[in-house]
């Protein structure tokens, strides 16, 4: 069993697995219709790719269990996603600008794995990259749009820009496994995006005339590793209720 | 029995039609991408989806294997295959032609067109360039996005301000 690779492919999973869920808690709630209907259809394209990576993980040491057993029934410590998914929706602000960070680092990881030496995660990279490109360029024009729009959008986009800054070290933070992947020709170490991901982010809110909080911040760490907010175990109380209440419940 | 040869495969599969847009055949869309047969009776078809949360893709397996069933085909297993992904690029003119007619505008552009190798570019990411998407119903080009998401994850929504209808656009992908 190679448990290196299996906790990697569990990270990808976890973090389309996880911004699915929250994504999905505006189904129905969304402040319009079509905003109800993009946030809903984003997350169905997560869903989509966690499915193939958590398969896959399955496969690759996951001793048995199927992409639903690894999706209904781990335990927050065993989930690998970033931090930043798991975080609550709040305001729409918020949430967009949550999806904003994430889509722009999602894109240039996925790009890079598409090149990776293992075939799967090279195929897998490259289906999902098409439909990120969709995601991260309704994220930009969002950002553009309500950055430079209203007095109160400016303010409410600034404020999340600002209370999600700490959360986004991690995507370019490294451990053990990273490296492991890296060496073996897998995945770039995360480090390497860094550059590109600060590019768009500088373009993107001088565009939206928002201030990018500063580089050096202090940075949030451990979702990669198994260490989760609080936050995490509500979200799965509520995702794996049935499995939990009805073990091996099926459609 | 005699394995039937690929051009009837092909005619058949062509009969097909896509659950959510029944106008166009699944080999319009490019989903079958492929088959082998394992055996003298065995067939093996390769789909592909379409996006990667495509709730259709069990429905199309399912409906594949009733429509070979039909041809006397009892032994199909339906097999997924990733790579190369899905494009509207694959799609065929007469599909393209088939969904005009239905009232969905098919992709304006090749989805290679967009695509921007450095997300840096912001104007380019955001495909501020495209071509403008004429109406399915008057063929006007004044159309504006309403909704970047419509009732598929495959579609956006459109209204056309000549006759002012809306309609579903294909998104290129």
């Amino acid at each position: 069993m190679d448990s290196e690779k299996f906790i990697w492919l569990l990270r990808n999973g976890d973090n389309a697995l996880i911004l699915s869920q929250r994504l999905s808690e505006w189904c129905g709630k969304g402040p319009a219709l079509e905003e109800d209907m993009a946030l809903t259809n984003t997350a169905l394209d997560l869903l989509g790719q966690a499915t193939l990576w958590l398969s896959y993980a399955g496969e690759h040491g996951g001793a048995g269990r199927d992409e639903d057993q690894l999706a209904f029934l781990r335990d927050a410590p065993q989930f690998r996603n970033v931090l930043l998914v798991e975080q609550p929706n709040h305001d729409y602000a918020d949430t967009l600008m949550r999806q904003f960070y994430f889509d722009v680092w999602h894109y240039e990881w996925l790009q890079a794995l598409a090149a990776s030496n293992d075939q799967r995660v090279a195929s897998i990279a490259a289906k999902s990259v098409s439909e990120v490109r969709y995601h991260l360029r309704r994220s930009t024009d969002l950002l553009v749009r309500l950055g430079d729009g209203s007095v109160e959008s400016h303010r409410c986009m600034q404020s999340a820009a600002d209370q999600w800054w700490s959360y986004t070290g991690e995507f370019f933070s490294s451990d053990d496994i990273d490296q492991a992947m890296a060496t073996r020709g897998v995945a770039p170490l995360p480090e390497t995006l860094h550059a590109k991901w600060i590019a768009h982010l500088t373009q993107s809110f001088d565009a939206a005339t928002l201030t990018l909080p500063p580089a050096e911040a202090w940075m949030h760490r451990g979702g990669k590793q198994g260490r989760h907010s609080e936050h995490l175990g509500y979200l799965l109380a509520e995702m794996q209720f049935l499995q939990r209440a009805y073990p091996g419940a099926q459609w | 029995m005699v394995k039937a040869s690929d051009d009837q495969l092909w005619q058949w599969l062509s009969q097909v039609a896509d659950p959510e847009i029944p106008v166009i055949s699944v080999v319009d869309l490019g989903i079958v991408r492929g088959w082998q047969w394992l055996d003298h009776e065995r067939l093996e078809v390769m789909i592909t989806p379409t996006y990667s949360g495509c709730p259709a893709l069990q429905e199309i397996a399912d409906d594949i294997r009733t429509a070979l069933e039909q041809h006397g085909l009892n032994a199909v297993t339906i097999s997924t295959q990733l790579s190369p992904a899905w494009t509207t690029d694959w799609m065929s003119e007469s599909g393209k032609q088939k969904l005009r007619d239905y009232g969905i505008a098919p992709p304006a552009q090749k989805a290679s067109e967009q695509v921007v190798e450095n997300a840096i570019d912001i104007s380019a990411m955001l495909n501020l360039n495209a071509p403008a998407i004429a109406c399915p119903q008057c063929g006007s080009s004044h159309t504006r996005l309403i909704s970047q998401f419509g009732s598929t994850a495959c579609k956006a929504l459109y209204r056309c301000t000549g006759c002012l209808e809306p309609f579903d656009y294909f998104k290129p992908h």
